[in-house]
């Protein structure tokens, strides 16, 4: 018995058959299974397992290998503190505390309504910016405590629908590790990141 | 590689700057030709093992189907050279796809980022719907009877994954454990236990360059045993951070004074890392003039890895950037080895007592001692006691302590805390 809905379970067999093998299709499926139900349940995981062929125990010993499935309840917002070299010699450390002291959430955890949850990461790739924090894997370069602490401030009042990178930079940001020069218009709606495998073409449909 | 306008991700921009010219040339040319140009280019792989591109291309087992990895696990503190490569000019990666496809007559590529890079994801998948629309892939590219399907897969979060053989499993939907090597070298048992090519993003990234400037030239770019450009990711304490492509052999002087703009503040050069948090240290009194090249590197004891140079001024405390490093290799330890999973984490214990204030006099002595048990003789390149080079990385800064800075381990254990004082995230 499915608890996906058609347009998940659309995505999953598109999904499954660009791979030689149904196995691999375990991670991104993962994702799907967060997307349904705002984190990774055991039932999503069941629903996973059915989808490849393998066992629950298998996707759950898949799942429990990587941090960014995240098996517990998560906030809407997910804020994550990179805390690795770079960022701790140009301050890291001071932004997930202005974060933690904000919200009063301390990092792994979240708060009382769902809306915010925080984690200190290792290297997110923007040491040119460091210090660097991100949203819903949506990408801040150059924060400042001050700046954290108003980026806290903005999430539990303004409470976007989609978080933008773009949007957070300029609000939130300053030095970046290059010039992103390109506007985009939407961003992420969860605490997984916005990607959808395959877009729009698949091998069939082009030809 | 990284001359970007601002509209350098978009298929027409690339296409009217001669985008995706050298990967239709390909079509028509053999494997022995494609392999052979790329080896007189003498490309080196520029995800850190720095192995040549060509010779790898070679081993490539004859068993079909055989398989296209490109490596975009980009998670090495201080790397972020692919994340721009990825964002800002998709397109010339992808061609280079094309061309690592063809010469190694793989029909099945899949591009794997990191579950971080949701944005660089993004650009990629776009990219490659662009490609498919135009018919550089799929079925019969460019015209020809010859198939590439290429799949996006994306990470979630695991540094282990930029590992060949762990980025192998993780794609077959297993746990990003290293796979022993022997008998699982990629090339004859990768993906499906087929033969399988992994190249790293930037590595391909030189693909399309090498085959319009032709292998000579391309060779005559850069150092004589380090050809063409490459790109260091340059953070920490400097005034200029940032992605800069340079040819091999320009000194560490010139990158960190001249290109970084040097310390902020005019303060003092204490340490840097030359090649990511698993590289060895490098100190002003000894290395500063040394030539930036594979091979000297490799004579200092240190190695260019993924080229990302982290820059300490003599504000930082190393017991503390040790322990920093140490901790995010405790962290992504895959915890298959013992020496790995139960070293790493006492080495991050170790430190941080020292750093707080509860060092013991013998402790540089035991953090050396367990090093050793994970990469013994404490040599440079290390011997292995595990499947993966995680381990041994995790034992760089430890070597950064006993070499040059064991009188500043000792003052934290006679002070019984730190002697410098953190700084302030900048305003």
């Amino acid at each position: 018995m499915s608890q996906w809905s058609e347009a998940t379970e659309e995505r999953a067999r598109e999904i499954i058959s660009r791979y030689p093998q149904k196995r691999s299709a375990v991670m991104p499926l993962l994702y799907l299974a967060m997307a349904e139900a705002g984190h990774l349940t055991n039932e999503g995981m069941e629903e996973v397992a059915r989808w490849v062929g393998i066992t629950p125990a298998q996707v759950h010993a898949v799942a429990s290998f990587y941090t960014m499935y995240k098996r517990e309840p998560t906030g809407r917002y997910l804020i994550s503190c990179c805390t690795s070299i770079t960022c701790m010699l140009l301050g890291g450390d001071d932004i997930l505390h202005a974060v933690e002291d904000e919200s009063g959430v301390p990092h792994g955890e979240t708060d009382a309504h769902g809306l915010l949850s925080v984690e200190h990461v290792e290297c997110i790739g923007a040491c040119g910016g460091a210090p660097a924090v991100q949203v819903n894997y949506e990408l801040i370069e150059g924060v400042t405590p001050e700046r954290a602490r108003d980026l806290v401030r903005w999430l539990n009042g303004a409470r976007p629908e989609v978080i933008n990178g773009d949007e957070m930079q300029e609000l939130f940001g300053g030095v970046r590790s290059f010039d992103w020069a390109i506007k985009e218009a939407d961003g992420a709606v969860g605490p997984y990141p916005a990607f959808q495998p395959l877009g729009t073409v698949g091998s069939e449909s082009d030809a | 590689m990284t001359d970007h306008p601002t509209d350098s991700h978009t298929i027409e921009r690339y296409e009217a700057t001669g985008g995706y010219e050298q990967a239709s040339r390909t079509i028509g040319m053999t494997r022995d030709e494609l392999v052979e140009e790329i080896k007189t280019s003498g490309l080196l792989g520029r995800g850190g093992a720095a192995f040549s591109t060509g010779l790898k291309w070679s081993f490539l087992a004859p068993a079909r189907p055989a398989y296209l990895v490109i490596n975009g696990d980009e998670s090495e503190p201080g790397t972020f050279k692919d994340r721009q490569l990825l964002e800002r000019d998709p397109h010339q990666m992808l061609e280079g796809v094309i061309i690592a496809a063809v010469a190694n007559e793989v029909h099945h590529a899949f591009i794997y980022i990191r579950g971080e890079y949701a944005k660089p994801a993004r650009r990629i998948q776009a990219a490659v719907d662009a490609a498919y629309a135009r018919g550089y892939l799929g079925a019969g590219i460019f015209g020809s009877g010859f198939d590439l399907e290429v799949v996006v897969h994306l990470g979630a979060g695991a540094y282990i994954c930029g590992e060949e053989t762990a980025l192998i499993n993780s794609l077959e939907g297993l746990r990003g454990e290293p796979r022993l090597k022997p008998p699982y070298f990629p090339a004859a048992k990768g993906l499906y236990m087929q033969p399988t090519i992994v190249n790293n993003v930037e590595t391909v990234s030189n693909l399309p360059h090498i085959l319009a400037m032709g292998a000579k030239s391309f060779t005559e770019v850069g150092h004589p045993l380090d050809t063409g450009t490459f790109m260091l990711s340059v953070s920490g304490h400097v005034k200029r951070p940032g992605n800069y492509e340079v040819p091999h052999g320009i000194t560490w002087r010139d990158l960190i004074y001249e290109i970084g703009g040097g310390i902020p503040g005019d303060r003092e050069l204490k340490a840097w890392i030359p090649g990511g948090a698993s590289s060895p240290w490098f100190v002003p009194e000894i290395h500063l003039d040394d030539q930036i090249t594979k091979d000297i590197c490799a004579e200092a004891g240190s190695m260019l890895g993924s080229g990302a140079v982290i820059v300490m001024d003599d504000t930082t405390c190393m017991v503390r950037a040790s322990e920093r490093i140490v901790r995010f290799f405790a962290h992504e330890s895959c915890g298959q080895c013992t020496p790995c999973r139960e070293g790493t984490t006492w080495l991050e214990m170790i430190l941080r007592r020292i750093e707080d204030g509860q060092g013991r006099a013998v402790d540089l002595d035991l953090l050396l001692d367990v090093s050793d048990n994970i990469s013994v003789g404490l040599g440079w390149p290390p011997k292995m006691t595990t499947i993966c080079p995680l381990g041994p990385s995790a034992v760089s800064p430890i070597l950064a302590l006993r070499d040059y800075f064991r009188g500043e381990v000792d003052s934290h254990v006679e002070l019984g805390g730190c002697p410098l004082k953190p700084v302030e995230a900048h305003a």
